[in-house]
């Protein structure tokens, strides 16, 4: 088979079928990535104003950002502190979830619908539906902790509860994350579990001698696109708080956006974004590097012990 | 014992999960005098199912849902047919540059879309496409990372054998690939299509950026900016946000078995 393939390519070396058929990807990557990539690394080392003349000015937008924008440092400051508390919650939250569903009982198929749910609906509505849970007057979460006799807090209204609220929210839709952790754990081979009970390992030895490392891959994975999905949180800051209170949930996504189409300055805020996509590849590329320690893989075992 | 526990956990989970779409759905039925009241209604005393219509009345959400339609509809078409297109290339030729090319394919799933949006905004208003649903349909047609990933997979599970005997049959590449791969990756294309019809469907930041008249606006974008307003009341919020819900909850209902399947292939088969 592998044959035949080597043979037909070797007779027709020039053959443009391959390239025609994977066309659309290229020229969507050099005009809707790469182009805009570039052009947005060209604008961040330039004055450049909506309108009027734009000029270069090599890497001052880069110099202000650091040393002279405390906004650029309290944003950024936000964004760390959400992912921070964010990231792990959704991990954490999701593993338990799919803990839960991956026992046998009758009706789980209904009960991950409800969890998935969520997910499927996403920024406005999201925003809208919480809108009423975090009411002060007349929200269902307060009404909720009024009866267990808890004085509930002004939710989006009080700058020390503000991140809290957009957390909880973001984390309602943990059902895509939620969903590659079941399917993780419904491909651990049941044999281990079988013969880790009758050797006596008890359950929760169980769980970190089997479950965990057998599922790492997919928490490095999940780690490393909740990071992602917390960076560029945006839709819901806009919409539920808009940034407030008193700057309390203004993250560095919408300093951003508000500098390139509220400020205007798409200079400055081209340079912005390509100190969030440093930043972000910076942080996989580490949390790939350390993962090494934890992330087991089933194949590199194998390859390991013959080599 | 654990199974009771289990139980217990599900179902109060479970009513956390569901409880916000269930106040929604009731605040959008109620009375505004039931609305405004401590400690709050929970069951309307009548349904007003024509806050629905009225509240549809407030803005011109029809034009707004015709847009969005238009939107979803053209570039979910686009998706599902180059996303297949470029996984047929990368899963079924040999060539120079495939391994490398496929890797950066993956790696700009990790490009965050902030540092796009402000280029791309100037790349459209250069085309002239600012203010047109173009920038929300065009990009679609040429293909996304991860769906391109996700059809490959499906072709790599097909024998190649497959392939050999239609080009033994005189088939060329285009009639393998439309003719025998494309009816074999249904399941992924529904997939495929499902998850790109919730993005475009959903999406916010895109229409909030490159539209500015309001004859253009998507439905999200026009609920977006409609909250905005003190002068609309929150039942048309509820009742709007309803119907900005149900579409894609149709949908899943209806690919439910896809989805599943596919993320949790094995356990289903075995």
């Amino acid at each position: 088979m592998t044959n035949a393939r080597r043979i037909s390519s070797r007779r027709r070396p020039r053959n443009i079928a391959p390239w025609l058929f994977i066309s659309p990807w290229i020229l969507g990557f050099l005009f809707f990535t790469l182009g805009p990539m570039a052009l947005s690394l060209f604008m961040s080392l330039h004055d450049w104003p909506v309108v009027g003349a734009r000029h270069y000015i090599g890497l001052q937008n880069y110099q202000v950002m650091l040393t002279q924008d405390p906004k650029f440092w309290h944003t950024l400051g936000v964004t760390g502190k959400f992912a921070l508390i964010f990231v792990p919650l959704n991990i954490l939250l999701s593993f338990l979830l799919a803990v839960l569903l991956n026992v046998k009982v009758r009706g789980t198929s209904l009960f991950r619908t409800a969890f998935y749910l969520p997910s499927i609906i996403s920024g406005v509505a999201l925003v809208m539906i919480w809108k009423w849970i975090y009411s002060k007057d007349y929200g269902l979460l307060n009404y909720g902790l009024s009866l267990l006799g808890v004085d509930g807090p002004n939710w989006l209204g009080d700058p020390n509860w503000s991140i809290a609220a957009i957390i909880i929210a973001s984390l309602w839709g943990l059902g895509g994350t939620m969903l590659i952790l079941l399917a993780g754990l419904q491909s651990i081979p049941k044999e281990l579990y079988e013969a880790a009970r009758i050797s006596g390992v008890p359950a929760w030895a169980q769980v970190i001698h089997i479950t965990l490392p057998m599922l790492s891959p997919m928490l490095l994975f999940t780690f490393i696109t909740s990071l992602i999905s917390a960076f560029q949180q945006l839709t819901i800051a806009l919409l539920l708080t808009k940034g407030g209170p008193l700057d309390s949930t203004y993250f560095f996504a919408k300093y951003i956006y508000d500098n390139a189409f509220k400020f205007h300055d798409l200079g400055y805020a081209a340079a912005m974004s390509w100190v969030m996509f440093l930043i972000i590849l910076v942080l996989s590329m580490a949390v790939m590097k350390y993962s090494a320690a934890w992330v087991h893989y089933e194949g590199d075992v194998k390859g390991g012990k013959n080599g | 014992m654990v199974r009771t526990l289990t139980y217990g956990a599900l179902i109060f989970l479970t009513a956390l999960f569901v409880a916000p779409f269930v106040w929604t759905l009731l605040t959008a039925v109620k009375s505004e005098a039931e609305l405004l009241v401590w400690p709050p209604v929970f069951w309307p005393e009548s349904w007003r199912w024509s806050n629905f219509a009225e509240s549809w009345a407030k803005q011109p959400f029809g034009t707004y849902l015709q847009n969005s339609m238009i939107v979803v509809i053209l570039s979910t078409i686009g998706q599902v047919f180059s996303s297949s297109l470029v996984a047929f290339g990368f899963a079924r030729f040999r060539f120079p540059g495939r391994d490398p090319l496929f890797v950066l394919l993956l790696a700009t799933m990790m490009i965050p879309w902030d540092v796009k949006m402000i280029p791309l905004y100037m790349e459209f208003n250069f085309l002239g496409w600012i203010n047109t649903l173009k920038p929300l349909i065009v990009p679609a047609w040429f293909g996304e990372a991860f769906f391109i990933f996700l059809l490959r997979q499906y072709i790599m599970t097909i024998p190649m054998e497959i392939d050999e005997a239609a080009r033994m049959d005189g088939a060329n590449a285009w009639q393998i690939y439309w003719r025998i791969h494309l009816p074999l990756m249904v399941p992924g294309l529904v997939l495929v299509g499902t998850f790109h019809f919730m993005n475009a469907w959903n999406d916010y930041l895109g229409p909030l950026i490159f539209l500015n008249d309001q004859t253009k606006y998507t439905l999200p974008l026009g609920l977006g900016l409609f909250q905005g307003r003190h002068d609309v009341d929150n039942i048309a919020f509820a009742a709007i946000t309803v119907i900005l819900c149900l579409p894609p909850m149709l949908l899943f209902f209806f690919v439910q078995r896809f989805i599943m399947d596919n993320a949790l292939g094995s356990s289903v088969k075995g």
